[in-house]
């Protein structure tokens, strides 16, 4: 095994991405998240990549688009504000069929709002990334190692079921630097792209890239196809990682930053005897509904906590369908909560 | 069992703060430990107060952002009022005394006032009076062995100005020996 380095989340990130074969890179600089794309701007370069920093968000993700209808392995990143940018060309990626990562490293919003770390893009993320029928697989990680883990997966997922794929990160884990073990490097991008724009020389047929359809029957049938491997998805690709869950009775559900303040409050309940566990979704879609449901039928009772004023919580209380109460606790704004906060939270949830 | 590390370093943007920081994170990373290392960022950055938690444990580190440290290092006045209240008692707050006029009136803590600024000025090491401090923390609070700290210190001084590495152990034995 490498030796372990000691990285920001936003550089391990960019280079996991070049080690996983990504070659093209097409962003806009913005807190904070600027790491990320000056790690590109350096290394890209010298690896014969492409590195461009566009005129604005919207032409970088349209960028991401051309390149990925060649078939290249491709990505951009923003945050928030950034991402909103975005949404137009994720939404005719996604009707085109067309992979790529998008990473999201979140701050405080609406608006321009503010450049500390926040959890409130989670709606747009799983929901509503642009317009039309269309999901989005979303990772989540909480440590700087998972940064690099899932680049290597959202890029897999990504061409296995030609989707863009989003990391959605914040600004705590972007910023922090934890020890890291880098995976090798792919010698060639795996997958043969048949559908990819990439020059026919005669030897085949045209391959069209689009997202335009006139007939609403064909255009329904597209989408009806691509729900077959959203449903395959939501089968196969749930993750989470529980922790003291098997005898816990409350679970707190919660990702990525957020996550790692809710392990340390559910550490100091147990050591005050509180049987709790922590539940933390690494797929944010899709949501690890089959793991809820099943905690729903041993816990008593589940809190919610994240950075905004509560998003994820809605898709716990449908996992969990009525069984159990399901609490909230959140701050937001760029606020990030104390673990003492959370504890607080929980025993007002068993005490009441 | 080795020692849990909790701390805070705090003062203004420039006072290298975040790379005290670094070389202790890099402590943890050598001895294979768990760690965190988490900056400010933004506009609190640029002319006000720069602040840097630094977490090493044998265990998972949770939340990255130390809220109550167990060590705290402080290196103007600012940082000073805003976190002395935040150290748990038999906390250490280890106090750049040349930038710091104040005293610290909690007896509940141990507190260790260092002309750091002035030490560091006065043996031709301007700008390393936070590795002073380094070595005043590591003689209070023994977090990893002294090899590992050179080591450290090794790793963090970029390969091109190693001429820095000498004068970085000088301001570390400066604080390490000031009593």
């Amino acid at each position: 095994m490498a030796d372990k380095v000691l990285m920001k989340g936003n550089e391990a990130l960019a280079e996991a991405a070049i080690l996983a074969g990504c070659r093209h890179f097409f962003g806009y600089p913005i807190t904070p998240q600027t790491e990320l794309a000056a790690y590109m701007a350096k290394k890209m370069p010298k690896l014969g990549g492409t590195y461009l920093q566009a005129e604005s968000e919207i032409a970088a993700i349209n960028m991401v688009l051309g390149a990925s209808s060649a078939g290249v392995r491709v990505m951009t990143s923003s945050s928030s504000p950034g991402i909103s940018l975005k949404s137009e060309g994720i939404s005719y990626m996604a009707g085109s069929d067309l992979p790529a990562l998008i990473v999201n490293v979140q701050r405080g919003g609406p608006g321009l709002g503010g450049i500390q770390p926040g959890q409130a893009d989670y709606w747009q993320a799983t929901k509503a990334p642009g317009h039309g029928d269309f999901h989005l697989i979303v990772f989540a990680p909480s440590t700087v190692q998972e940064m690099v883990d899932l680049v290597y997966k959202a890029f897999e997922l990504g061409d296995k079921f030609r989707t863009p794929v989003m990391i959605l990160a914040d600004g705590m884990l972007g910023q922090m630097m934890e020890p890291v073990t880098l995976p090798s490097a792919l010698t060639a991008v795996p997958d043969e792209k048949p559908w990819a724009a990439s020059g026919h020389a005669n030897k085949r047929k045209k391959n069209i890239i689009n997202s335009l359809y006139l007939d609403p029957n064909l255009l329904e049938k597209t989408i009806l196809e691509r729900r077959k491997r959203y449903d395959q998805i939501t089968a196969e690709e749930q993750r989470c990682e529980e922790v003291q869950c098997e005898d816990a009775e409350i679970v707190v559900v919660a990702y990525g930053a957020s996550a790692r303040v809710s392990r340390s409050a559910v550490n100091q309940a147990r050591a005050e005897g509180i049987k709790a566990g922590l539940l933390r979704p690494i797929t944010l879609w899709p949501f690890p509904t089959d793991a809820i449901a099943r905690l729903a039928k041993s816990a008593a009772a589940f809190l919610t906590v994240e950075m905004s004023m509560g998003q994820m919580v809605d898709d716990v209380r449908l996992a969990v369908n009525g069984a159990r109460p399901v609490a909230f606790y959140g701050r937001t704004g760029g606020v990030i909560p104390t673990p003492a906060e959370v504890l607080t939270a929980m025993k007002s949830l068993i005490g009441g | 069992m080795k020692k849990d590390l909790n701390l805070l370093l705090a003062g203004f943007g420039g006072q290298g703060l975040l790379f005290a920081g670094k070389v202790i994170a890099y402590c943890g990373l050598i001895e294979n430990r768990q760690l965190s290392w988490l900056p400010s960022y933004g506009p609190e950055m640029r002319g006000g107060t720069a602040n840097c938690g630094v977490c090493i444990s044998d265990e998972p580190i949770g939340s990255p952002l130390v809220v109550a440290p167990n060590q705290l290092i402080v290196m103007n006045l600012p940082s000073l009022e805003k976190f002395v209240n935040a150290v748990p008692s038999d906390g250490l707050i280890l106090v750049d005394s040349t930038m710091i006029p104040a005293t610290v009136s909690r007896t509940d803590v141990t507190v260790r006032c260092v002309p750091s600024t002035a030490l560091a000025e006065s043996n031709g090491l301007k700008g390393l009076a936070n590795i002073v401090l380094v070595g005043t923390l590591f003689s209070e609070y023994e977090f990893c062995a002294y090899d590992t700290l050179v080591e450290a210190i090794r790793k963090s001084v970029p390969a091109s100005k190693t001429e820095m590495f000498d004068l970085n152990i000088r301001a570390l034995r400066l604080g390490l020996e000031y009593n």
